[in-house]
C-alpha cells in the first residue's frame, strides 16, 4: 500500500491511481488541465521519498534534480510526501550567523553568512533573508557550495527597502539572522560541458552569475562562457577585478562589462548588457542563456533569445522583481 | 507491419512534438496577425500550452473537451480573436511540418484536426 503525504493528512494511493486522482479525489485543490503529462499544470514537488522517473519527463532538468513531477502521471510504488510548489511551508527556517558585510560599490553590499545547519543548495538559487518573522527578501546566492564555506549574498540598498535598508544601516557581523531555502530553478546543470553559456545581468543580477559562472568553471566546463553585466555607470559595475582575474585563468571565459549611459571607457562595452549580448552573439541555437535582475530586462532578453534561436529548455532567468510592500 | 499506424505514430510521436514545439512557438510568436494576443504571457506556461496543442493536432493523446476549448479562449475572443486569427495558427502549423519535412498529406490530416477545434476556439 503507498501512501502519499500532502500538507500533514495520509491519502492511500489507489490502484493504478495517479497521484493527482488520488488527492482531488478527496476534495485537495490541485489545479489540472490536460491529465495527459503535458501541460505542466498539475507540477508538484517531492518534499519526501523520489517521484518515479516518468512523471519528470518533459520538466526542466533544473526542476528534475529539485524532485518536481507532473501528478497526473505519477504512480509512485513507494510512499510519496508532496507539496505544492508555491507550498512555503515545506522549509524550515535556518538561523544563521553575519560573518562579513563588505560594499562592493556604493548601493550593493556582500553579506556572508554561516548557517547553523547545512543547507544544500545550487550557486544561482536564491534564500528569503528574515528580518523579523514576517518581513524577508529573496536574495540570489553568489556562492558556490564546493569553493565556498559560507552562503554569500549580494544585497542592493533599495529607497525606502525595509531589509535592504536594514542590511545596510543596522546588520552587524556576528549577528543572528533567519533564513529559508534554497528555491528557484536558475542554476548550472553539470554535463554538455561544450554547450556555449551566455549570462545576461543588471545591477545585483550579477550574485546568481558569478556564482553560476565559477560553478560551470568549477565543473570543467569547456565550451565559451560569455558573461555580460550591465549598468548604467561605472560606479554600479563590480567584482571586475574578479572577473578579470577569471578571465586570465580561464580561456574559455570571457566577460564583457557594459555601461548604457553613455560613452564606454576602453574595456568596456556601450550600451544595454543584453543588446551587447545579441550584437556580439546573434544565433544562439544550441546556447545555453542565463538572464538575471531587472525584470523587463529578463522579459525581453527571453524572448530575444528564444527569437535568435535559443531552446526555450536552455533559458534559465531569474527577475528580480521589488517587493510592492517595501 | 500489421497494424495501420495511427497519425501520431506517423508523424513520429512525442519526440516530433518536441522538436516541433520551438518552431511554432517562433512562428506564432513572429506572426504580425497574431503575435498581439501573446504579449505579456509567461513564456515558459506558453510553451507547456503549445505543447499540449501540438500533441492533440497530431492525433496524440489527450483529455481536452470542446468545453476547455472554449473557456481557454474565452478572454481572447472578447479582445477579438476571430477566424482569421485561427487561419494564421493552422498556417504556422502547416509551415512548422514542412520545415521539419513532413508529407503533405499528413499536414493536411493535422491541419484538420487543428480546423475541427476552430468552433470551440471561437466560442460559437
Amino acid at each position: 500500500m503507498v501512501n502519499i503525504r500532502y500538507a500533514k493528512d495520509n491519502f492511500e494511493l489507489g490502484e493504478n491511481q495517479s497521484v493527482l486522482d488520488c488527492l482531488t479525489g478527496r476534495g485537495v485543490p490541485i489545479p489540472f488541465s490536460c491529465r495527459n503529462g503535458v501541460c505542466q499544470t498539475c507540477l508538484m514537488r517531492a518534499t519526501g521519498g523520489t517521484p518515479p522517473e516518468n512523471s519528470q519527463n518533459g520538466l526542466k532538468d533544473t526542476l528534475k534534480l529539485q524532485n518536481y513531477f507532473l501528478a497526473c502521471i505519477c504512480h509512485p510504488t513507494a510512499d510519496l510526501e508532496v507539496a505544492l510548489p508555491n507550498d512555503d511551508d515545506v522549509q524550515a527556517v535556518i538561523p544563521a550567523t553575519v560573518k562579513s558585510l563588505k560594499l562592493l560599490n556604493s548601493e550593493i553590499m556582500h553579506v556572508e553568512l554561516e548557517c547553523h545547519a547545512p543547507i544544500d543548495y545550487r550557486a544561482g538559487q536564491f534564500i528569503n533573508l528574515f528580518r523579523d518573522q514576517s518581513l524577508g527578501r529573496s536574495y540570489s546566492l553568489a556562492s558556490v557550495p564546493h569553493e565556498d564555506d559560507h552562503l554569500h549574498l549580494h544585497v542592493r540598498r533599495l529607497p525606502q527597502g525595509r531589509v535592504s535598508g536594514w542590511i545596510h544601516e543596522e546588520l552587524r557581523p556576528g549577528e543572528t539572522v533567519e533564513i529559508r531555502g534554497p528555491g528557484g530553478d536558475c542554476f548550472y546543470i553539470p554535463g554538455n560541458t561544450e554547450q556555449g553559456l551566455v549570462l545576461i545581468g543588471t545591477g545585483s543580477g550579477l550574485a546568481p552569475l558569478y556564482g553560476i559562472v565559477r560553478d560551470a568553471l568549477s565543473q570543467n566546463h569547456t565550451g565559451p562562457i560569455h558573461l555580460f553585466h550591465g549598468s548604467r555607470d561605472l560606479n554600479g559595475l563590480y567584482l571586475t577585478g574578479e572577473l578579470r582575474d577569471l578571465v586570465e585563468q580561464y580561456p574559455n571565459f570571457n566577460y564583457v562589462p557594459c555601461l548604457s549611459g553613455g560613452e564606454a571607457p576602453h574595456g568596456f562595452a556601450s550600451g544595454r548588457a543584453d543588446d551587447v549580448a545579441f550584437q556580439q552573439i546573434p544565433n544562439l541555437k544550441n546556447w545555453r542563456m542565463f538572464l538575471c535582475g531587472h525584470p523587463d530586462m529578463v522579459k525581453a532578453a527571453k524572448k530575444k533569445a528564444f527569437m535568435a534561436g535559443a531552446s526555450m529548455k536552455d533559458i534559465y532567468a531569474d527577475a528580480f522583481n521589488v517587493s510592492q510592500s517595501s | 507491419m500489421s497494424q495501420q499506424q495511427s497519425l501520431y505514430e506517423k508523424l513520429g510521436g512525442e519526440a516530433a512534438v518536441n522538436a516541433a514545439v520551438d518552431i511554432f512557438y517562433r512562428k506564432v510568436l513572429s506572426d504580425d496577425r497574431i503575435s498581439s494576443f501573446f504579449e505579456g504571457v509567461d513564456m515558459e506556461t506558453q510553451a507547456a500550452k503549445q505543447k499540449s496543442f501540438l500533441t492533440m493536432a497530431f492525433g496524440g493523446p489527450h483529455n481536452y473537451s470542446g468545453l476547455d476549448m472554449r473557456r481557454g479562449h474565452a478572454h481572447l475572443v472578447e479582445r477579438g480573436l476571430n477566424d482569421s486569427h485561427v487561419d494564421a495558427v493552422i498556417e504556422d502549423l502547416g509551415a512548422t511540418l514542412r520545415e521539419l519535412n513532413v508529407s503533405e498529406e499528413l499536414i493536411a490530416q493535422v491541419a484538420a484536426i487543428a480546423e475541427s477545434t476552430r468552433n470551440d476556439v471561437l466560442g460559437r
